[in-house]
C-alpha cells in the first residue's frame, strides 16, 4: 500500500525532491528524523523564499513608495510584483483589492473595526460559524459589544460540519455581515463557502472567509466564490511570518474607513483635515514588512511552480493513507467528519490526554499539536478538553504517517 | 523521610534509567496511576492550578502541625509529576516546605526533557504547595 502511494504521489510530485528545498526537514529530534506534523501553526519555507528575503536585504533595502532613489523604487518594484503575484493567485479582479497586513488576525480585526465602524449600530449582528478560530470570533465580538450588536453563530453538528437548514432563518435576522473559514484549523472541515456566500448575498449581506487553512490546500478563486473579503497569512502558505492579506472587493473597500492613521495612507495632512490615500494604501499606515512581502511572493511563486491543484491531489491522497493507518489503531477517534477534510487530522486516542500523547509523539521526534487549537467552542461542542492535531503540508510522507502511528501505538502501550 | 532523602530517592532512581526516556516516563506514569484518589468534593475551580495545560486539582489539609495534600489530573503525565512533588512535601510542616530546596527536578534532568509548557506546570505546582506551606505557617503563628 504505501509503496504505490509513493509512486502514485511521485508522478505527479516528486517528494522527496520537494523536501531538499526544505533544510529544517532534515532536523533530528532526540535522535530521530524530524517529522513535522504542525502545519496548520505554520509550514516551514522553502529555500526560494529565504533566498528572496535575503536577496532584498543584501541588493535593494529601502522604503518603499517614498523615494526618488533608485533603490526605494526596485524596492517599491519588488513589492507591488508581490502584491500583483498575490492577486494572481487568488483570482482578484484588481491588484489594488490586495491589502497587506501582519496576518489573518489583523486582516479579520480590520474588517471587523473599520465595517463594524461604519455599518452596525445597536440591534445588529454579525454571523460567525461553530467552528471558528478564536481570531475570527472576538474581533466580532469586540466591535459587536462596542455598538450593541449581537453575535450569532451557526451550529456545528456531530460529525464537524456546519447546520445549514436553518441559515436563511439566521440571514434575515438583522445579520449584517457573515465570517466563516473556509477549513477549519481544529477539525479539518471544508465548509460549502460558494454556498454560504450565495445564501447571504440572496439577503444582501456580505462575507468575510477566513482561508488561512485553506490557501495551502486549495484552488481558489475570489471572482467564483464571489466572496467580498478574504483573510489569510503568508506563514502557513510556506511564506514568512509577520505579513498577512486582507482581500476586499474594491466596491467594498473603497466605502470602509481606514483602520490605522499614519504614513503612507494619507493624500494630504493639514491639522484640520487629512485627506485619505486610494486603495490599498488607505488600508497600509506606516512602513510594511518589505522582506515579508517579497517572500510571500516567493512562497507563491514557489507554490504555483508546483501547481496548487497538485498539492491538493497529492495531500488528498496522503489524508487518504494517514486516516487508514490511524483508524487501524485500537480506540483511535477522528474528531470531526471524514468527507470534506483538508490538512488536519484532529484525533483522540482511547482516553489519553492529548497534551500526553503529544509529549509522547515530541520524544521520538514528531511534531504534532495538543489542545483546544485556539477554538475552544469547538472543544465545548465535542465535550472534550482538546485534541491531538497532526497537520499535513506538501512535503509530508506515507513513511511519515507510518512513523506517526507507530509513535501513538508506543504511546498507547506506555499509557497502557 | 525528610524532604531530602525523598529527593534524594528519586534521583537514585532516575540514574537507574540513564538516557533511557521510556523507563523515564514509565516510572512517572506509574507514580501516578499509584497517587490516592482525590474526593470528587475537592476537585473544583478553586482548587485547580493554574499554569498547566492539563487540569490539576491540589487541596491541603492542615492537621497537627503537618500538611497533608491531595491531588488529581485528567493527564497521566501530569498526574504522575503531581505524585511525585506530593510523594516529597506532603506530611511536612508548614517551615520544612517553606524552607525547602526542591533540587529534584534539575538533578534528575526533568527540565530538559519536559515540554516547556509541562516544566512551567509544575513549577506552578510548586509555587502553589509553597504558598499553602506559607499561608498555614502565618495561621499557625496567628493562633
Amino acid at each position: 500500500m504505501e509503496d504505490t502511494m509513493i509512486k502514485e504521489q511521485s508522478r505527479m510530485l516528486n517528494i522527496e525532491k520537494i523536501r531538499k528545498d526544505f533544510p529544517i526537514l532534515e532536523t533530528t529530534v532526540y535522535g530521530h528524523p524530524l517529522v513535522y506534523l504542525d502545519n496548520a501553526a505554520t509550514t516551514q519555507k522553502p529555500l526560494a523564499v529565504l533566498k528572496a528575503m535575503n536577496e532584498y536585504y543584501t541588493t535593494i533595502n529601502s522604503n518603499v513608495h517614498r523615494g526618488v532613489h533608485y533603490l526605494s523604487q526596485r524596492a517599491t518594484e519588488a513589492c507591488e510584483g508581490a502584491r500583483a503575484r498575490v492577486a494572481e493567485f487568488i483570482g482578484a479582479r484588481h491588484v489594488h483589492e490586495i491589502i497587506f497586513t501582519r496576518g489573518t488576525t489583523e486582516s479579520i480585526n480590520l474588517v471587523a473595526s473599520s465595517f463594524g465602524k461604519k455599518f452596525l449600530k445597536a440591534g445588529d449582528s454579525v454571523l460567525v460559524s461553530g467552528m471558528e478560530h478564536h481570531s475570527n470570533i472576538v474581533p466580532w465580538q469586540m466591535i459587536c459589544e462596542e455598538k450593541g450588536a449581537t453575535l450569532k453563530v451557526i451550529p456545528i453538528d456531530e460529525n464537524g460540519e456546519l447546520v445549514l437548514d436553518g441559515l436563511d432563518a439566521l440571514l434575515k435576522s438583522g445579520v449584517k455581515l457573515v465570517a466563516f473559514n473556509y477549513v477549519s484549523n481544529a477539525l479539518g472541515t471544508i465548509n460549502p463557502a460558494k454556498e454560504i456566500i450565495a445564501a447571504a448575498h440572496r439577503q444582501g449581506i456580505p462575507v468575510l472567509l477566513d482561508a488561512a487553512q485553506a490557501v495551502q490546500h486549495l484552488e481558489l478563486d475570489v471572482q467564483d466564490l464571489d466572496v467580498d473579503f478574504l483573510a489569510f497569512s503568508s506563514h502557513k502558505l510556506y511564506g514568512p511570518t509577520g505579513v498577512g492579506i486582507l482581500y476586499g472587493k474594491e466596491e467594498w473597500l473603497n466605502q470602509l474607513p481606514p483602520y490605522q492613521g499614519g504614513g503612507e495612507m494619507i493624500k494630504t495632512v493639514t491639522f484640520e483635515k487629512t485627506t485619505y490615500n486610494d486603495l490599498p494604501y488607505k488600508f497600509e499606515a506606516g512602513t510594511p514588512d518589505m522582506a515579508g512581502m517579497i517572500g510571500l511572493g516567493a512562497a507563491i511563486d514557489y507554490v504555483q511552480g508546483l501547481g496548487i491543484h497538485n498539492i491538493h491531489q497529492a495531500e488528498n491522497k496522503l489524508m487518504e493513507y494517514a486516516l487508514g493507518v490511524l483508524g487501524g489503531i485500537d480506540r483511535f477517534r477522528l474528531i470531526g467528519s471524514r468527507e470534506h477534510r483538508a490538512g488536519v487530522i484532529s484525533f483522540l486516542v482511547g482516553d489519553i490526554h492529548p497534551f500526553d500523547l503529544g509529549e509522547i509523539l515530541d520524544k521520538q521526534g514528531i511534531a504534532v499539536r495538543t489542545g483546544h487549537h485556539c477554538a475552544q467552542p469547538v472543544m465545548d461542542r465535542y465535550c472534550i478538553p482538546g485534541t491531538v492535531r497532526a497537520s499535513l503540508a506538501l512535503y509530508n510522507t506515507p513513511a511519515e504517517m507510518d512513523r506517526l502511528a507507530a509513535g501513538i501505538r508506543k504511546a498507547v502501550k506506555l499509557f497502557g | 523521610m525528610s524532604i531530602q532523602e525523598s529527593q534524594d530517592e528519586i534521583i537514585a532512581d532516575f540514574e537507574l534509567f540513564g538516557e533511557d526516556w521510556d523507563e523515564k516516563y514509565s516510572y512517572i506514569i506509574d507514580l501516578g496511576k499509584k497517587l490516592p484518589p482525590m474526593e470528587e468534593q475537592y476537585k473544583t475551580d478553586d482548587n485547580l492550578i493554574k499554569g498547566c495545560q492539563s487540569r490539576v486539582w491540589m487541596h491541603p489539609e492542615y492537621k497537627d502541625g503537618r500538611i497533608t495534600f491531595t491531588a488529581d489530573s485528567d493527564a497521566a503525565i501530569t498526574k504522575g509529576l503531581v505524585a511525585m512533588v506530593i510523594g516529597i512535601l506532603s506530611g511536612h510542616t508548614p517551615k520544612e516546605i517553606v524552607d525547602a530546596d526542591i533540587y529534584f527536578i534539575d538533578a534528575i534532568g526533568l527540565r530538559s526533557h519536559l515540554a516547556s509548557t509541562r516544566a512551567n506546570g509544575l513549577l506552578s505546582m510548586l509555587k502553589q504547595i509553597k504558598l499553602y506551606a506559607l499561608a498555614f505557617q502565618a495561621k499557625s503563628l496567628q493562633s
